[in-house]
């Protein structure tokens, strides 16, 4: 027996993730990821309509939690999701470079990802004071509108697998919401393992459900789903918007779909309000 | 006879000259119309008032080019202080003229002179002079340091509280800068020409403001127009559905005010004859053509009986006649249309086993109406509990804790308003935290600003209006 082979690596199996456990896809199907060149790297998952069904069930589940945690809490844990990926910087950066990132432009990207979700972290207990508003209004009353999160977000998500992953999702869930996400497609990869951040990071299970496979395959199903919100269709491509924005109508889900400022040091607002109902209480001033 | 017997104190008509028939509002003129014209009718009698003209493809082509026109060569380039002295004279005139907006739009609509006098009217004005200060000021609204008018804004209002929603709609887009087609409901017509007189007493520019009339076709056409940059609904959530279909895909931007279901939550320890009140107003406020009617009535158990009975006390004092007689409470409905879904609903709510009640009232013999009605024993699958009736009915329901209160006023696909009657603070927020709806009013009902926004969640509708958060509808930032 020879002393200097090289040691067989143990290889990852890339999975779902749905109500913070790491399925297969129920339908027993993957899908094969390569490299750049061509190289086969991994077979993901490729969820079925039943997946998504389940995520939506996962994510609504989890709403009345998260919603319900204080935006201080909420900061908390996004501010620990960010310390979990800076933790794992060096996985990632060997992610991405098998996307056919150079080794500069890998680091840069998770660098960047890293503060982009440590930017929304922040924003959680501050929404509140930017989006809303005491109404000064013509008369005895105490009038105040406040934000809320919109519900269970669908979300399509663009190809950049990481950076545009994360500017995409953080937004969602700062102020409360919960998540299912189609990944890309062609690269899904860094979405699991960030999925893996997630998990290891006291987010909820369900907050974020994450699903791999085929857009077109999956798309239309959470963009019909009764008990989905809103609907992000950011990772969609010109001529598929029509067909699941029409299909959005069916419960008129709000439907945003704005690229992703991903190399902006601000990515701005708008994509937090999106997801954002306003609510106006009234309430009588005398005795 | 009753003992106090109110005598009759109707408002005069002679304010108000309405003409044999009205053209479309184009480009600063009145025009024919391309469509086959239609009668407005007097709800109250069930006469026709006038003849309308009814825009059809060509027309709508036209008055979309006059925005587009305006918005590029007069108010796109306007600085926001000049556009802010219209929106003033509009607010003005519409305070001066305010007798007989009122008493036209009673006339037309039917609700009573009380309510369009002392509620429509000083609204209509106030949103005028709110959004005229924000003209010159967006930048400080919170949107960006620059925000800018998306354009030409198509606008579809209803008929519950035309001159209201279109001073809604047409205000806001103003202050921002977008021009306007605006089409009125083809059963209330008449305030909207009314209003483009007023428009041309202001002197704002031709095009800027357009309003053509005509039904649910007209609509569609301009909706579904390639030249508009932004649709504006208010009205039913299945005509919502179908115009969110229609935007799919498109560049234009979309918000929509829909239907509704509310809840008004009575509790154990709510100041009852206040309740009572706030609950009667809730619902039969403009014979309850409002989206946010509070028609879903959820009281605690321990109060039930009690609070029904003074419910049912009140609901006998309601008047409901004439709309231009100073006492009325309740106007009439709408249209023979409207009329006939109401009795539809309310038969439903008998057959499916709820307990129907009505006060004593002599109904005109002509005209549309509907006694003001409270179903009892209702359950959360009547379908009085959960389709939107738009009209004077009230379904109760029970409950004995919070969390129950809550978990029945979030059962609906709407999520509008709803209402907390009770005198523990911690209590109220606490429920009016965990209600899934746009506006909840605690210890009052029914109550709107336009410093306050309005909108709703889930399947009553996208967006905001009114408030900071009700610019952003107009603006791209």
């Amino acid at each position: 027996m020879s002393t200097d082979r090289q040691r067989v690596d143990v290889r990852k199996t890339y999975k779902l993730f749905i109500g913070g456990a790491f399925p297969r896809s129920e339908s027993g199907r993957s899908y094969p990821v390569t490299d750049a060149e061509g190289g086969f790297l991994a077979n993901a998952a490729r969820a079925s309509r039943k997946d998504v069904r389940d995520a939506v069930v996962a994510a609504r589940k989890a709403f009345p939690g998260w919603s319900a945690r204080t935006p201080y809490n909420r900061g908390q844990i996004l501010y620990r999701i960010a310390e979990m990926l800076e933790g794992r910087r060096a996985q990632f950066v060997a992610e991405l470079r098998a996307t056919g990132l150079g080794k500069g432009a890998a680091g840069a990207e998770v660098d960047a990802a890293v503060d982009r979700w440590v930017w929304y972290a922040g924003w959680a207990d501050k929404l509140a004071a930017v989006a809303g508003n005491a109404n000064p209004v013509a008369g005895p009353f105490f009038t105040f509108s406040t934000p809320e999160p919109t519900g269970v977000v669908g979300s399509i998500a663009p190809d950049g697998p990481l950076l545009d992953l994360v500017s995409a999702l953080a937004p969602v869930i700062v102020s409360g919401n919960t998540a299912v996400v189609v990944a890309s497609e062609p690269a899904p990869l860094p979405a699991i393992t960030f999925a893996e951040v997630l998990a290891t990071s006291d987010l909820p299970g369900g907050v974020v459900n994450l699903l791999t496979g085929r857009r077109a395959e999956l798309a239309p199903w959470l963009a019909g789903h009764m008990d989905v919100n809103a609907l992000d269709l950011t990772g969609v491509a010109g001529t598929d918007v029509k067909p699941l924005a029409e299909a959005a109508a069916g419960n008129l889900k709000r439907v945003f779909r704005d690229p992703v400022r991903a190399d902006a040091e601000d990515p701005g607002t708008a994509r937090m309000q999106a997801f954002l109902e306003i609510k106006t209480v009234w309430h009588p001033v005398g005795v | 006879m009753d003992l106090f017997a109110y005598a009759p104190a109707p408002e005069s008509r002679d304010v108000v000259d309405i003409r044999p028939s009205y053209g479309l509002f184009v480009d600063g003129a009145f025009t024919d119309g391309g469509g086959e014209p239609f009668k407005t009718v007097e709800p109250a009698t069930g006469e026709a008032l006038a003849e309308v003209a009814s825009a059809d493809a060509a027309d709508v082509d036209r008055a979309v080019a006059a925005a587009r026109r305006a918005y590029e060569t007069v108010w796109g380039p306007m600085s926001g202080r000049d556009r802010a002295k219209y929106l003033f004279r509009i607010a003005r005139i519409l305070q001066e003229r305010s007798r007989e907006l009122a008493v036209l739009e009673s006339i037309d609509n039917g609700k009573p002179i009380r309510e369009s006098r002392d509620v429509d009217l000083p609204l209509v004005a106030a949103h005028f002079f709110y959004h005229a200060g924000w003209a010159d000021k967006l930048g400080h609204a919170g949107l960006g340091a620059d925000p800018r008018p998306l354009g030409v804004a198509a606008q579809v209002i209803p008929w519950n509280f035309p001159l209201l929603m279109l001073a809604w709609k047409i205000a806001p887009a103003l202050a921002c800068g977008n021009t306007v087609v605006l089409k009125p409901a083809e059963t209330t017509p008449l305030t909207a020409l009314a209003f483009a007189d007023v428009c041309r007493q202001a002197d704002l520019p031709p095009g800027v403001v357009n309003i053509i009339t005509g039904a649910g076709e007209t609509g569609r056409l301009l909706v579904a127009h390639d030249g508009v940059d932004k649709v504006a609904f208010t009205g039913s959530t299945e005509v919502g559905r179908e115009i969110a279909r229609t935007v799919a895909g498109t560049r234009k931007r979309l918000t929509l005010e829909l239907g509704g279901k509310a809840a008004n939550i009575v509790f154990d320890d709510a100041p009852l004859d206040q309740a009572v009140e706030g609950v009667v107003n809730g619902i039969f406020f403009n014979q309850g053509h409002v989206c946010c009617a509070g028609s879903r009535l959820l009281v605690q158990e321990t109060v039930a009986g009690e609070f029904l009975d003074r419910l049912k006390a009140r609901m006998a004092t309601l008047r409901v006649g004439d709309p231009l007689d100073k006492n009325t409470d309740v106007g009439a409905i709408n249209s023979a249309a409207q009329l006939a879904r109401i009795a539809d609903l309310a038969d439903a709510g008998e057959r499916e086993g709820a307990e129907r009640w009505s006060p004593p009232c002599d109904l005109p013999g002509r005209g549309y109406w509907f006694a003001p009605t409270l179903f009892t024993g209702v359950a959360q699958s009547h379908r009085i509990a959960s389709e939107e009736i738009f009209g004077p009915v009230l379904s109760a329901l029970t409950f004995r804790t919070p969390q129950e209160a809550v978990e029945k006023a979030n059962n609906t696909p709407y999520g509008l308003s709803a209402g907390v009657w009770s005198e523990k603070g911690s209590r109220t927020l606490w429920v009016a935290e965990r209600l899934r709806a746009g506006v909840v009013w605690a210890n009052t009902f029914n109550k709107f600003d336009p410093a306050a926004p309005f909108g709703g969640y889930k399947e009553s509708g996208h967006g905001r209006e009114g408030g900071r958060h009700g610019l952003e509808a107009y603006l791209e930032h």
